[in-house]
């Protein structure tokens, strides 16, 4: 099936790709090394466009930045895709071949003309063409993007509209095209391999395939539920609804990373039972009714993890772990025990075994094989099989190698679900910083000399207005809830748009602020578009 | 790159390697040794170090094996007395200028060659004291021999942030931030991947320059680790340089098609969680209820 | 650049305005709100205007403040560490408020002025109040012991002049290049018409590119910038290249001590070289003409401005050369104090916005040379022999010099010389004679430095040497770039060596390890044995050094930075028992 699992391409690609169009990411502070590879194509002579709110790190090494509204990025994806259509820069004998559902893709995107997304994006028309004609017209070209574009009530329907843009003009299936989500954490490519979704098995096989349900039931000696699990959100809703009173959380801080966490909090202290598993006493743990502590998975345990270029590679113990902890397998094999299930105690590698006698995907990739060299990418069906760099080059053979063409998705503009208001005229957009991580759990550990802080970074034209100062001490309110932070005025912001990073919850409740609305096809909350009101504190207000 | 190719002798030995492959890379796919000290493999050949010099036949003087590429027809011989005095100059004046004690790679060498600094009466030295200005890592220039190593990594070569360059000329040249400003006041982002390429232990890990000083640091009990690094999803492979059970510095492999060696600020600074035992997880008892 | 990170040291208003009219064109150019161009490839472009930057900037106040390098590197996108690494690059570039006001007085100590007591004059500043720094051959040779005042914009205008000296040459042995010195009016393009002017620039046009091409390689010009390298075959290389953007780069960097022609050259008939190097644009396809000149010269400088500017207005410079045969601009560009910079690549990288540190070759410049384009450099003496050679032909040019160095050469005669100058000769005069010309006393001679501190000294046994390439080259000498300085008897030699050995000490750029320890360990050795007759080891020790910075340095001043020492000891001039 096309446009899902991975990444498209391997970040060696980047490095040649005539053109690239970094789209709601700012890589060079979340993905550092793989910015590297983008830099090297730069360097190589490739050119690069971004599209994000706010001129980030990385938008400053684009030719062209475009500085669009938070949540327009259909508007700009459809009125791209009609630009390149009118232009008759679409790739014709591709779409043809490869695709279906063209005619009624180009009437669906018809009234998205170039000054209705300079409307909506509020982007000039002339650059938004511009970028049409460079995309369209490169030889080889990648979008890349992360949270900058899933984030959002309607995430998956973002993706999908970039996905168009490829299948437009053949940019996918090649060597230095592609589609390329960046993973925000550490083995998210991974945990859906092993089926850590509500709806998949392991290798993403579908829970409803009876086929594969079958294989399954076989090799664990079990029945499975045939029915697909909750997501993220829909479970808060059930224990919401008080339907699911009982949780067990491995290495997650739901109580500080959620959207709107002090409603997330309240469920969590009203289960009747919360289990935590993580190598840290972490906010969430400190709400649990048992915690186990566990052994570092990279550094204390062995195992493996997959990356953005869906590439499998091994972690290795380097150190023995603290007494008094245990590695994650070894606790769910004795919990499994415990609850009277004969589960051997095994080692990682005969669970990697298991996996590949029921993961074709991941069949090839023998512990030996991923021992020598760099890992292996997947799908990997055989053990002489090299691993594959790019996906989807079914799109380019005669027979589209026995797969039924790629569909166009029809997609529309909506904005944020929460729109700014007088009462909250600002729009807050949350990102990383270079140096810190998630919740900052982890990197709090060390002494970065170039930590920033957590403050709330506005444009010099709003702090005028609301006469603030820099470091003035504000109230900043949402209809969630109301937190105080720092203001810090940036000369490069767009008025009306207002930005923190996520990484100290134990200076700033940021969460308090954003919102749950979640993406009902994927469950992520829309953490990039929260309004805001922001008020001057009474009295001494410097910080 | 073309897909011509070319043939020339190196040793007398007749070798056929792709057009642009340099006389460095030929030699070492033959097993022949020439030392280098500028020279990396995830950098672009500067050639300022001159130990690699080679002789040419017909060219008038020397050549860096490192960065000249092979030409046809060519007869290049890597150990001609000739070019062992020359190599020999090169690390005599090296270990005349500069305190070269902590790279094992150069003392081999000084004494292989039979290189002899004390030859010099009074040298000027390059003197400074260490530069301590954050808890991550050291810069201790009276090491540095100026092989720009640290300027191509975190300029062009990898990292584009250029925080640091050549200032000055002639010998008092130098590594230098703007004004010579303290690193945390430059652009510095402290991903190290400076440290991760000096090869004269000019720049250390702190926890290496405190081990040092507290006499600790021993090497021979070090074993290293190659694992994924926790943080983003780009799945950096990082060398875990551990003793006594604890990390002590990290790395990551040159040649690694994802990292070229290179890592973030996170990757290479951002493991001390793990090794804070106050930090970790409740207390020193198994399973153990928190309510 | 992004990542880029600035101080907050702020400009005053004057060096603001001064970077504001620098960069037309800024790196980051904010369309709208919401649209910004930026990026690496932008940065990139303007970066060749660092250097004219930091001379607004070092002129305005006498110095290059945190803030005016601050804001220039912003303006410019160019990193703050690189663009304090280029400042500091140069000695004319003060990165410290000097603790004496007024402008800046470079005395030259090298020989010829060390000859004339430069220390004494440097002194006798200095009891004035002057803000003195002693320093390397200022090119002013003839006219010793020379000054050179670095004028800030806010001195009085005729400060900048002081440059303007007596020009002293002389034609009696030839007179081919030296045809228009002292009729012509330099400030005139009318006057440089009246003198035949422009005459070998419409021969060409005529004759067309290729046969230019014929005509440069026949007559067998070579460089005379000191390699001697055949100058056709500069040209027909970069004429083969069908490369978008091509350059011709005419090198009056100009430093090496004792040589003072180019200055000469473009003080005095500073049109010839504009023409010259049109020509060789035409001829090869470059349309664009860079001049990079000695940032000491100030006369040349001011009149080389005024020539490129009259050549505009009347249409012999732009994008209509001719009425409209063929496009050519020229840019000028001054050097900083850096000897080094007279190297071409190094000169490359000095006009990009780099430090001039020479690069690697090959890739040679006909191949890869500015901006990384297809380039020629030539020696401003080399590109004027260009127009008789349009001119009159081939045969002509031949009729005088050796077969195997055609014409003629301009020989910079200073140090212990009654009459000082510049002189033109036909290549195989016997030294001696042209020292007799310039009224030298021979028998009082102890020794020639031939070709600058690059070259090598010849004792008074040597002084019948032809010269000519293959004449000096069968003994082993140098024409280099024509310097002659003479010594006589009663000079000390031994200080003529440390001070030859600190000049390359000062002036390596110090990028490669040979160059940047030996140069100083040579000038270390040197003081030590100084007026003593070095023992065994003492010698091993200079020649290792020799035999390292020769055999294994990356340019041409490392290469030649023992070699005036090591001839001293060879001709038995000092070191040797009496
Ligand atoms: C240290 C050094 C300094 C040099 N300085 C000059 C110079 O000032 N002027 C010059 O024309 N060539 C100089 N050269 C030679 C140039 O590199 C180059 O060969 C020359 O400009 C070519 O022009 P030509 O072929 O007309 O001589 C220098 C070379 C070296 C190694
Ligand atoms: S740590 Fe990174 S950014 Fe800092 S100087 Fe070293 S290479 Fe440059
Ligand atoms: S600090 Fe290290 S890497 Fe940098 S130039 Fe000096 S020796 Fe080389
Ligand atoms: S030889 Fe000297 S001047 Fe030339 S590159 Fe080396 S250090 Fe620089
Ligand atoms: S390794 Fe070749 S010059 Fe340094």
């Amino acid at each position: 099936m096309f446009g899902a699992g991975g990444g498209t391409s391997s970040y060696k690609e980047v490095e040649e790709a005539d053109f690239v169009l970094l789209w709601g990411s700012n890589a060079r502070a979340a993905h550092p090394i793989y910015f590297h590879h983008v830099l090297k194509g730069i360097r190589n002579g490739g050119s690069m466009y971004a599209v994000d709110p706010r001129r980030t790190d990385s938008a400053k090494f684009a030719e062209t930045w475009l500085g669009i509204n938070v949540g327009s990025d259909i508007a700009l994806a459809n009125a791209l895709a009609r630009e390149i259509i009118a232009a008759d820069l679409h790739d014709t004998r591709f779409i043809e071949h490869s695709t279906i559902g063209f005619e009624a893709f180009v009437e669906h995107v018809e009234p998205y003309t170039l000054d209705f997304a300079a409307s909506a994006t509020g982007v000039d028309a002339g650059t938004i063409k511009d970028l049409a004609h460079r995309y369209a017209t490169a030889t080889t070209a990648q979008i890349l993007w992360t949270l900058g574009i899933t984030e959002h009530h309607n995430g998956v329907e973002n993706v999908l509209s970039l996905c168009n843009l490829a299948l437009l003009t053949g940019h996918v299936g090649r060597w230095g095209s592609g589609l390329v989500p960046l993973r925000g954490q550490n083995n998210v490519q991974g945990g859906g391999d092993m089926g850590a979704l509500p709806n998949k098995l392991p290798g993403f096989q579908d829970i409803d395939d009876p086929t594969a349900l079958r294989k399954f039931e076989t090799a664990y000696g079990v029945p499975l539920n045939p029915r697909p699990g909750l997501h993220l959100t829909l479970m808060f809703e059930a224990m919401a609804k008080r339907e699911l009173t009982g949780l067990y959380i491995i290495g997650e801080n739901p109580a500080d990373s959620e959207a709107d966490v002090r409603h997330t909090r309240d469920l969590l202290r009203n289960l009747d039972l919360l289990v935590v598993q993580d190598i840290f006493m972490t906010r969430t743990a400190e709400l649990a009714d048992v915690v186990l502590p566990a052994s570092v998975g990279w550094a204390e345990c062995d195992g493996t993890v997959t990356s953005s270029e869906r590439r499998v590679q091994r972690v290795r113990a380097a150190l023995e772990p603290p007494s008094g902890t245990r590695h994650d397998h070894e606790i769910i094999g004795l919990l499994a025990q415990r609850f009277g299930v004969p589960w051997p105690t095994t080692s990682p590698e005969h669970l990697w075994d298991e996996l590949r006698s029921l993961s074709p995907m991941h069949k090839g990739m023998t512990y030996t094989r991923l021992e020598q060299g760099e890992g292996l990418q997947w799908p990997c069906p055989d053990i002489n099989h090299p691993g594959t760099q790019y996906l989807h080059g079914w799109l380019w053979e005669e027979d589209l190698g026995g797969h039924d063409p790629a569909p166009f998705s029809l997609t529309n503009h909506e904005g944020p679900k929460e729109k700014v208001t007088s009462d909250y005229p600002l729009r807050l957009t949350t990102g990383r910083v270079l140096d810190s991580y998630n919740t900052g759990v982890q990197t709090r550990g060390y002494s970065s000399p170039i930590r920033s802080g957590v403050d709330l970074e506005i444009s010099h034209l709003d702090a005028k207005e609301l006469s603030l100062v820099e470091g003035e001490r504000v109230t900043v309110s949402s209809p969630r809830g109301s937190v105080e932070m720092t203001v810090s005025i940036k000369s490069d912001q767009a008025q009306g748009l207002a930005f923190t990073t996520f990484h100290f919850p134990e200076l700033v409740d940021l969460n308090l602020l954003t919102n749950d609305q979640w993406d009902p096809l994927s469950g992520t909350a829309e953490f990039k578009a929260a309004a805001i009101r922001i008020d001057k504190l009474v009295g001494n207000n410097r910080a | 790159m073309s897909n011509k190719s070319v043939s020339l002798h190196i040793d007398d030995q007749l070798i056929t390697v792709p057009e642009g492959t340099t006389i460095l890379e030929a030699a070492q796919s033959m097993n022949i040794e020439i030392p280098t000290l500028c020279w990396a493999e995830n950098l672009t050949p500067v050639n300022v170090c001159r130990l690699c010099v080679v002789e040419a036949e017909g060219a008038r003087t020397l050549i860096p094996a490192c960065s000249r590429t092979c030409e046809d027809g060519a007869a290049v011989k890597t150990n001609t007395d000739r070019v062992r005095e020359n190599r020999r100059m090169v690390l005599e004046l090296l270990d005349s200028a500069n305190d070269l004690s902590q790279s094992d790679n150069l003392q081999e060498l000084i004494s292989d060659y039979g290189a002899d600094s004390d030859r010099y009466t009074d040298p000027v030295k390059t003197t400074t004291p260490p530069k301590v200005e954050d808890d991550l890592f050291v810069r201790a220039y009276e090491r540095c021999v100026l092989c720009y190593k640290c300027v191509e990594a975190c300029g062009d070569d990898a990292q584009f942030t250029f925080a640091i360059a050549v200032a000055g000329r002639g010998f008092d040249a130098k590594i230098s931030t703007e004004h010579d400003v303290p690193l945390p006041e430059s652009a510095c982002v402290y991903c190290g991947n400076c440290i991760g390429v000096c090869p004269t232990n000019a720049l250390q890990f702190k926890t290496e320059f405190d081990m040092r000083e507290a006499a600790n640091w021993r090497p021979e009990e070090q074993s290293v680790t190659e694992t994924i690094c926790s943080y983003c999803g780009v799945g950096c492979t990082l060398e875990l340089h551990t003793q006594d059970n604890q990390i002590v510095k990290v790395t990551s492999p040159a040649d690694h098609s994802v990292t070229s060696g290179h890592l973030c600020v996170k990757g290479r600074f951002g493991w001390q969680y793990v090794q804070a035992p106050v930090y970790r997880a409740p207390s020193s008892d198994s399973e153990q209820s928190a309510k | 650049m992004p990542d880029l990170k600035f101080s907050d040291a702020e400009p005053d208003d004057h060096e603001r305005a001064l970077v504001d009219a620098l960069v037309e064109q800024p790196p980051v150019v904010r369309q709208s709100e919401r649209v910004v161009l930026g990026g690496i490839r932008r940065a990139g472009d303007a970066r060749h205007l660092l250097l004219p930057g930091l001379h607004d900037l070092n002129a305005s106040r006498g110095w290059i403040s945190p803030g005016g390098l601050n804001y220039l590197a912003e303006s410019l996108q160019v990193p703050p560490a690189e663009a304090f690494g280029v400042a500091s690059f140069y000695d004319l570039f003060e990165l410290e408020e000097p603790d004496m006001p007024g402008p800046r007085h470079h005395v030259c100590v090298d020989a010829s002025c060390a000859l004339a007591d430069a220390s004494g004059y440097a002194q006798q500043l200095r009891a004035e109040g002057k803000n003195v720094h002693e320093g390397p051959c200022l090119g002013q040779c003839e006219n010793a012991p020379a000054l050179f005042i670095q004028a800030r914009s806010s001195d009085p205008v005729d400060m900048a002049s002081t440059g303007e000296t007596e020009q002293k040459f002389n034609a009696t042995l030839a007179n081919r290049l030296l045809r228009r010195f002292g009729l012509v009016d330099p400030q005139s393009l009318r006057s440089y018409r009246e003198h035949g002017g422009y005459q070998a620039l419409k021969t060409a046009i005529e004759v067309g590119q290729e046969e230019i091409i014929r005509l440069v390689t026949e007559s067998g010009l070579t460089g005379r910038g000191g390699a001697a390298f055949p100058t056709g075959r500069k040209w027909r290389t970069v004429a083969n290249h069908d490369h978008r953007q091509k350059y011709v780069v005419a090198n009056a960097d100009e430093s090496e001590p004792g040589t003072f022609k180019d200055r000469m050259i473009i003080e005095n008939d500073p049109f010839a070289l504009i023409e010259a190097m049109t020509i060789a644009g035409f001829a090869t396809g470059c349309t664009k003409g860079w001049i990079y000149i000695r940032g000491e010269y100030s006369t040349a400088t001011k009149r080389l401005r005024s020539a490129i500017e009259q050549a505009y207005q009347a249409g012999l410079l732009g994008a209509n050369v001719h009425d409209g045969a063929f496009t050519f601009d020229i840019e000028l560009r001054q050097g900083a104090g850096a000897y080094i910079c007279g190297e071409e690549t190094a000169l490359f990288n000095s006009i990009e916005g780099f430090r001039g540190e020479p690069r690697s070759k090959p890739p040679f410049p006909t191949e890869s040379g500015l901006f990384g384009c297809p380039t020629i450099v030539n020696n401003p003496e080399t590109l004027i022999n260009v127009l008789d050679i349009a001119t009159y032909g081939v045969d002509v040019f031949r009729s005088v010099g050796t077969p195997n160095s055609p014409g003629t050469k301009l020989f910079c005669v200073s140090g212990d010389v009654g009459n000082p100058g510049l002189y033109e000769a036909a290549f195989g005069l016997p030294l001696h004679e042209l020292l007799e010309v310039a009224g030298v006393q021979i028998e009082d001679v102890q020794a020639v430095l031939l070709g600058g501190a690059a070259g090598r000294f010849l004792a008074p046994p040597n002084l019948d040497l032809p010269l000519s390439f293959e004449g000096t080259a069968e003994r082993g000498a140098t024409l280099g770039s024509g310097a002659v300085t003479v010594f006589s008897k009663d000079v000390d030699l031994w200080s003529v060596l440390v001070r030859l050995a600190k000049f390359f000490r000062d002036e390596s750029c110090g990028q490669c390890v040979p160059c940047r320890i030996g140069t100083t360990r040579q000038h270390e050795v040197l003081l030590q044995i100084r007026g003593t007759q070095p023992n065994e080891s003492e010698r091993v020790l200079l020649s290792d050094l020799s035999m390292v910075m020769g055999d294994s340095s990356i340019c041409g001043l490392g290469h030649t930075a023992a070699s005036a020492v090591q001839s001293a000891f060879t001709e038995g001039l000092v070191g040797v028992q009496t």
